[in-house]
Parts: structure tokens; sequence; C-alpha cells
């Protein structure tokens, strides 16, 4: 295996024959999304149930304690709680009261499992139930798996999202097509997205998560769901299961993906195209513009994308089609055939796409290839800058507003600033 | 169950994964779900390695553990050794994989690897980071540098010929790199040889060579001081454990250590502008100036005595998260009469702080947070550590050099001396206060802090002020005013009084002056 790493032809990958190595994943666990989430959501604190390494692991790659006062915390397991000497709901319904007592402006607690609460089998559905009653009407309860065996990064927003289309409200049976899109966006972006759709006549539009826990949309027959992200297979099949409809599309990544998503909606809810192609004109013409000054430093780069975000089929799109790069690898920790059957559609065909990990066999694809950018998680970018491979650190498209045709420009910004750092640096070998 | 929302120590994996990224030709082998590879940004961020560390996790998922996790911690382990080809290889489990009890030490044994295999047992449930390293690092010592199989007592060679080890210093430890570099060279000074560095730099065959040397220095009593003692019982090494922080504690240190060594310690080196610098006319405002103190036992014990004893500072607490030394830093609270605070809990480190209305707080990464939203000046003196830890410059905390670097970096935190006066004198001159922007940079610049202090300031104000008090307050100087705010409302609502005035504003100002 330290031999050259083998050839993937094009015949054996993309979506068709993903390749698949077992080994180390080199990935964050879904409790990371709290990060996001807990600013998202603005009345909601997350509570992990868990060990000492899932507080340590949410405040280093929350980095840095950016936060004073966060509205997430770990309920740490200790040995007691093991042994059988505490009795673990006991304990989880004092650490809740304690939290509630120093913080009564939350209104929806999520209890998030952990790897070690997972496989203890502690019910935190059971514990939920409990606390719901107990801190009822003040405070809403909810719980889902953020666990390490389970999820990777964004699956945790996913699991979050299911989670809370168990609580929205039934819709009338005779309620009116409604909008709603689904997966956690940047205030700015949503604001933008639903001056969009005001202005197409498509509503009543609503976000999930919004930004307060008050703030359910009911859900029904009539409602149609927009993907925002194209990690949300749990919750898409929750919102089926109230009976949605989640329309098919692209990610709104660049211009072509955020049009492509937009007229989903538009089709969906009857806009005519003339109407549609007015609406979206200047927005359409303003993220070519934007990426278009930054095309040339782009053009023709050799982008190899480590599996991270499940943002990466997307990005690559984005990167092969708007910005002209040619596109090495596209890892993925895993594949959501039908949600990202739009984004295949559109890619160059034969790109070698894995899904799953083995890192150091994918680190010697890599450093075979030479990319002149590698799209990577944080443990990889310093020791790929070392070895003369500039890096894109992933975990900025899920933390920056990329999505939409404002935010088109900066998406591409992304991937040319390490290239720009690389050429103003006078620095010598 | 605990409650907490920031660590002060990750898990006892981590404090191996330190033992491990310190050392050359070292691998780990951990047992433990993808999650917890987020481990490695440690390294790779926060202390900005060139590197990855030498870890292979197993990453198992949900999915295996219906199978079969203990094949994939022996595929993980032969492909590790292998592909990094370590002189010796660590195994154990993480918090998680310790719940499995799938015996990494006995499935590591049953593969036969060529090479040594040391397995770790790290109680993940009771257990800490810094317990952790030091067990890693004992284990490590154990199985490289045997107990002789018959003990006879150590030949000392003669005065003027003897060397020592250096142990303790590690990968993500607070300055160690700066440190080891520092005392490395006092000790050479003394004419005393260097026999082995370790952690930091060490190989495991390296390891076998620490019974030569005639005695060992323990820099970070946290990491090395098991390991010493173990030393000391079975190769019959004597050890230093003076931590040379600050300028009496350094000559302390080389006194003992020439002591062992049977050579003359030196005379201070002139590069030491620490002492003169703390005498000298502009330090005369450090006086009794109250500071707060917690970080690891070894970084707060010493902190606490440079503050008093060389800077003049008044320690008005002191606390560790470090339960192993909890009663080491008891005795040194004793001398500066406060009450000890020996904790993991950061919230009842913020209450402390909050009580005790510091002036300045000597405190970890999480101190500093409280700190800024207290609005008290603060430095990092101790682990956990953030990027910024990892400075650039040189910056040792020990030995000469470090003296000098605590003057620098505790007191710059601080107004100066002379610039205190002079922002009293001039507070109402027109280009100089806290609205005007500063003058390089013209006109140009928004007068934000007004709004900044509304925001930041988080206490309560169950009081209301005057116009005229309010008008008063602010002509206090702008980095004293959220400290006489809330200095006059703990007054007033310690006296029911509804309103503040002028007058409050001065009984409480004579009430809290010292």
């Amino acid at each position: 295996m330290n031999a050259m790493p083998p050839r993937i032809g094009a015949q054996d990958c993309g979506p068709a024959a993903p390749l698949r190595q077992r080994g180390q994943h080199e990935v964050f666990c879904g409790l990371t999304s709290i990060i996001w989430l807990h600013r998202k959501v603005q009345d909601a604190f997350f509570l992990i149930v868990g060990s000492r390494t899932c507080a340590h692991l949410m405040q280093s790659a929350a980095g840095v304690m950016i936060f004073a006062e966060p509205r997430f915390g770990t309920a740490i397991i200790e040995e007691r709680d093991l042994a059988g000497m505490a009795d673990l709901h006991e304990e989880l319904d004092r650490v809740v009261a304690r939290l509630l007592s120093r913080r009564p402006d939350i209104r929806m607690l999520v209890l998030v499992g952990s790897c070690p609460s997972e496989v203890i089998k502690l019910d935190l559905g059971k514990a939920a139930e409990r606390l719901a009653r107990l801190h009822a009407p003040a405070t809403r309860v909810l719980h889902f798996s953020g666990s390490g065996i389970e999820t990777t990064f964004t699956q945790g927003e996913d699991n979050f999202l299911a989670a809370l289309v168990r609580e929205l409200p039934a819709a009338d049976a005779k309620a009116p097509p409604s909008l709603m899109v689904a997966g956690a966006l940047p205030d700015v972006v949503e604001d933008q997205f639903r001056r969009i759709f005001d202005a197409l006549g498509i509503g009543p539009v609503a976000f999930l998560p919004s930004r307060a826990s008050s703030g359910l949309p009911a859900v029904g027959a009539a409602t149609r769901v927009l993907l925002a992200q194209p990690y949300l297979g749990e919750a898409a099949r929750a919102l089926e299961a109230r009976g949605a409809t989640v329309l098919a599309a692209p990610f709104p990544l660049g211009e072509e993906g955020t049009t492509a998503w937009l007229r989903a909606a538009a089709d969906a809810f009857g806009v005519a195209p003339g109407r549609f192609d007015a609406i979206t004109r200047a927005g359409r013409r303003r993220a070519r513009e934007a990426v278009g000054r930054r095309r040339a430093e782009l053009e023709g780069r050799r982008v190899f994308l480590f599996p991270d975000s499940q943002l990466e089929p997307s990005i690559a799109r984005f990167l092969a089609r708007e910005a002209g790069a040619e596109i090495v690898e596209i890892g993925s920790p895993y594949l959501h055939r039908q949600h990202l059957a739009g984004e295949f559609a559109l890619l160059p065909p034969g790109i070698p796409f894995s899904e799953g990990q083995d890192v150091d066999r994918q680190l010697d694809r890599c450093r075979a290839a030479r990319p002149d950018l590698a799209v990577c998680g944080m443990g990889l970018a310093n020791p790929l800058e070392a070895e003369g491979i500039a890096t894109k650190w992933s975990i900025e498209l899920v933390f920056t507003p990329v999505q939409g045709y404002e935010q088109a420009g900066d998406l591409a910004e992304l991937f040319v600033r390490p290239l720009a750092r690389r050429a103003v640096l006078k620095l010598g070998a | 169950m605990q409650l907490t929302v920031w660590t002060y120590e990750g898990p006892p994996h981590v404090g191996a994964m330190r033992i491990a990224a310190s050392m050359r030709g070292l691998h780990y082998v951990l047992h433990a779900p993808q999650g917890d590879t987020y481990a490695d940004l440690l390294f790779t961020m926060i202390e900005r390695r060139d590197t990855r560390p030498p870890v292979t996790y197993t990453t198992f998922k949900a999915q295996d553990l219906g199978a079969d996790t203990a094949e994939i911690f022996k595929i993980a382990c032969r492909d590790a050794v292998e592909r990094f080809q370590p002189e010796a290889i660590i195994v154990g489990a993480s918090c998680t994989a310790e719940l499995i009890q799938d015996d990494p030490a006995g499935l590591a044994a049953a593969l036969a690897l060529p090479i040594p295999v040391i397995p770790l047992e790290l109680p993940s449930y009771s257990k800490k980071e810094n317990w952790g390293a030091a067990e890693t690092f004992y284990r490590l010592v154990r199985a490289f540098a045997p107990a002789p199989q018959r003990p006879a007592p150590r030949v000392v060679r003669p005065a003027g010929e003897r060397s020592c080890n250096i142990l303790g210093p590690t990968s993500l430890g607070f300055r160690h790199r700066d440190d080891i570099e520092e005392v490395r060279r006092m000790i050479e000074g003394l004419g005393v040889a260097v026999n082995l560095v370790a952690p930091l730099g060490a190989s495991p065959s390296d390891l076998a060579r620490l019974p030569e040397a005639d005695f060992n220095v323990v820099l970070y009593p946290e990491i090395a001081g098991t390991a010493a003692d173990w030393l000391k019982r079975n190769h019959g090494q004597a050890f230093v454990t003076i931590p040379p922080i600050g300028v009496r504690a350094t000559a302390e240190f080389l006194a003992a250590v020439a002591g062992l060594a049977g050579v003359v310690p030196p005379a201070p080196p002139a590069t030491l502008r620490m002492p003169w610098y703390s005498r000298s006319i502009d330090s005369t405002y450090l006086t009794g100036k109250r500071v707060f103190i917690f970080g690891d036992a070894t970084h707060a014990v010493a902190a606490a005595r440079v503050a008093a004893d060389e800077l003049g500072f008044v320690v008005c607490g002191l606390g560790t998260y470090s339960r192993e030394f909890a009663r080491e830093v008891r005795a040194a609270a004793v001398r500066y009469g406060v009450e000890p605070l020996i904790s993991d809990d950061h919230l009842a480190v913020e209450d402390a702080i909050v009580a005790a209305q510091p002036e300045l707080i000597l405190g970890t990464q999480m101190e500093r947070h409280v700190a800024k939203r207290l609005r008290i000046p603060c430095a990092v003196i101790s682990a956990p550590v953030h990027v910024q830890d990892f400075p650039a410059r040189y910056s040792p905390q020990m030995g000469h050099e470090g003296a000098n670097v605590l003057f620098d970096s505790w007191v710059h935190p601080l107004m100066m001396g002379l610039e205190e006066h002079l922002l009293g004198m001039f507070r109402d001159d027109f280009e100089f206060n806290d609205t005007a922007a500063p003058s390089h940079l013209g006109h140009a610049a928004p007068a934000a802090s007004e709004t900044e202090e509304q925001t930041l300031v988080v206490l309560e104000r169950p009081v209301a002020w005057t116009g005229e008090a309010e008008k008063e307050l602010k002509k206090i100087p702008f980095f004293v005013r959220g400290k006489a705010r809330r200095n006059t409302e703990r007054f007033a609502a310690e006296r029911g009084l509804q309103t503040i005035t002028i007058e409050t504003l001065y009984d409480a100002k004579a009430h809290f002056s010292r």
C-alpha cells in the first residue's frame, strides 16, 4: 500500500461507481454543526450529553472559543454515572435544571446524543419527553444524535432538522400551496431569497430552522420543500412523512445553481418563464460578473476535494462550470444520490469520485496529482501547505454566506485567496 | 454528570497524543470513532505544526459495532506500522472505544508486530489530559529504560562531570518550546551536560539512555512527575522540581541544579533586565495592583510568587484546575492570605473573579474571555492554549529571559505608569479622550467606545443614575470607568439606594479606595 496509488479510471468512478476505501476518516462529527446552529436559532440551547472529549472537541473545533458564553454546552458523563452509582436520568434532570435557571431566556433546549451516549444506549427521547413536561410551557425540549459513530460534520444539522420537523404543527388540509426552504442559511442569504420569492409571487415561504424556536411553520400535503443543503437526507424523509413534497434541484451555489434552484420553486408554483427571467435577470448578471472577475485566477487550476461537508459535488460543479477549474477528485463523506442527481447531471463526466475515506491513501493520490488547490479539513491544511500544496479550509464553506446570486463572487473569492496569497508572498522557498 | 461549556483539560487520550506528537519514531494507534480525529487540529492548527500528529484512528462507525470493531483495530495497527515504520507504537482507546471493551492491548499483542507495543490504560471517565500525558510518558520510560534486575547503588560521577535529563516539555505545552531552549542553555552554562530532553524531541530508543544521567530536572511536574519518581526509585536518580519561573525561582533552580552537579551557581547575567525594570520609577504604579491567578498548578503557583514578590502586586485570588496538585496550590494560597480555588468549573472561576474584583487577571484562555467581558486586563500564563500562545518570536516563561518576558507580558495589558497620570491630567483635552479618534487617523474614525461599553458591561443595573452623576462618571478615564460604574452600583445596591447621585459616586470611591 505504500506503492504508487491505484490509478482511478474515469469509467470506474463518478456517482455510478464511487471509489470506496475503508480506512481512517478525517472528518468532524455531527456535534460540530451546533457551532452554526446555535447562532442561527437564537433562543435555543444545545446540550450535548457526552464525554469530556465532546466538550473538548467543541471548544477546539469552534476555535477557539470565539464566544464568551455560547448557547451550547456539554453534560459530561463521569465514572459514577457509568458505574450505576448515579442515575443518569436524574443527573441529566439536575444538570438541565441548573442550566435553565442560569439561562431563563432559553426557549428551546436541544439534547444532543454523542458516541458514548449512543453506545450506552441512553434514551434521550425519553429524557426529552420527561424534561419537556417538567419545563413546559417555558421551554420546549428536543433531541437528536450528532454522534460520530452515526454522523459526520453537517449530518448533525440534518438530524436536528428532522427532529424539528416532528415538532412542526400540521397544516390545514385545505391550506394553499406553500414553500419551505430547509437547511440553515445565513440570515442575509435568507432575506435575499425571501425578496426573490416575494417578487416571483411564491408564498407563503418559511425557512427551517427559523431564527426563533417559536416560529415553527406548519407542514402538510400542500408544502413544497426546497433543500438549501445537499446533506439533508433525514430531514427530507421526515418532511415527506409529514406529507410534504421535496422539489428536485441542484443547490444554490453559483449563478447556475441558484437559478436552477429558484426555477424548481418557480415551476412548482406555476411562475411564467418570462416573469422568472425578468425577476432573476439582475441577480444572474451580478453573479456572472462577480465570478467573472475571479475566473482568470481559477481557470485551468487543478482542484482536489477531500471529503468533509457533503457540499463537495456542488462546489466542484461551481468550480468546474463557472470558474473553469479542473477537478482532480471529488471526495464526500457520504453521497446522497437522489439529492445530488441534479449536480451530477451538470458535472463534467469522468471526474473521480470517492465516498468515505482512507485518508492516508487519499493523501497519496493528492500528492501524486499535485493539485493547485486542495479543499480539505483543518487537520490536513497546514501539513499540505508545508508540502507545497495550497489549501482551502472547507469549514469556511459552511460558515461563510456563499449561497445565492449575491454571494457567488464571494464563493469564488474563497478559492482565489489561498492562490493569491502564494502569489503575493516573497519569502523564498 | 458535570455541566460545562469550556473545559480546561481534554480527555486523557489527548494527553497521550501530546506525548506521541512530542516524540520521534513513536506512533499512536487509537481505537476511536471518526469524530475524535478533531484532535489532529490541536497540533496542525493550534500549534501550527507542518506535519500531522503521528496518530492512526480506527474511526469505527455505528454499523461496525454489530460487526467486528476488533478486526478494524488490528487492520489499523498493521497498516500504521507498515506505512509509518515507527520504532514503537502505543495503543489505546478513546472514551467511546473504552465502552465497547475491545482490549487494544491484547489485540495488538496478538499481532506479533516486529516492534515494541506499549499498551495504555487511560480511564476516560475519571481522568483528564495532563494525567493521560503523565501516565503515557511514565509507561514509555518504564518500557524503554527498564528497572535493573539487580539494583546497584548509583555511582555518582565526580563534581563537574555530571549530566542531567530535562523532563516534561511536550507538544501543545504553554511555551515549552522556548522554555526548553532557555533552560538547556542555563544548565549547560553551569558546565552540566544535558544527557536527554524528553519527551519533546526524544525517540523511544533515546529513552533507553535516560539512566545514563546523574540526575533529572523536572520542568513540568504535571507531565514528568510520575516518571521522575519512578526513575528515582529504580535508577537512583535524584531530581530538581523547582520551576525556574521568575528571578528568584530561577536562582533557586540554578542553585539546586548546581548542588546536584557539584558546581558553583553563577551570578545572574547582564541580560536580566527584570529586577531593575521592577524597581524603576515607572513601575511605581504597579504597587498593590490586585491580581487574580488561575492556571495549571506549576504556572499558577509560580505566577503568584512573581506577582507578589517581583512585581509588587497583591494576589487577590489563586487557583488551579489541576486537582492532582491541589495541595501545592493550597499551600501557596496560605502565603497570600487568599482562599484557594481548586475547580475545573470555569463558571465557578468566573464567579470568583467577579467577587475578587481584580485589576489584572493572569489565567488561561478561558479567563481571557472572562476578562474581556468584564473589561479587565489579562495575560495568559498557562494551558489550555490557543494559536496565539505559539508566538513566532522567542518567548520563554522560564529562566532569565523568561523573567524579562513575564515583566513585559503581564505589565503591558495594564496602562503604563506615566500614561495613567497623563490620561488623568489631560482628560478634558479635546483630542485626548475616549471619544476622539486617534490623532493619526484624522477625523475619519468613528467614536464607538461609549456604545461598546453599553454592550460589554454585563452586570445588571438595578439602580438608576442621575444625569449629573452619569456626566461625572464620564470624566473618569475610560479605562477605569467600567470598574467605577460597577463599584458604584454595587455600593448603591448594598445600601438599598434607588438613585446614584454625584454624592453616591464619590461615597463609593471613598469606600473602595485602598
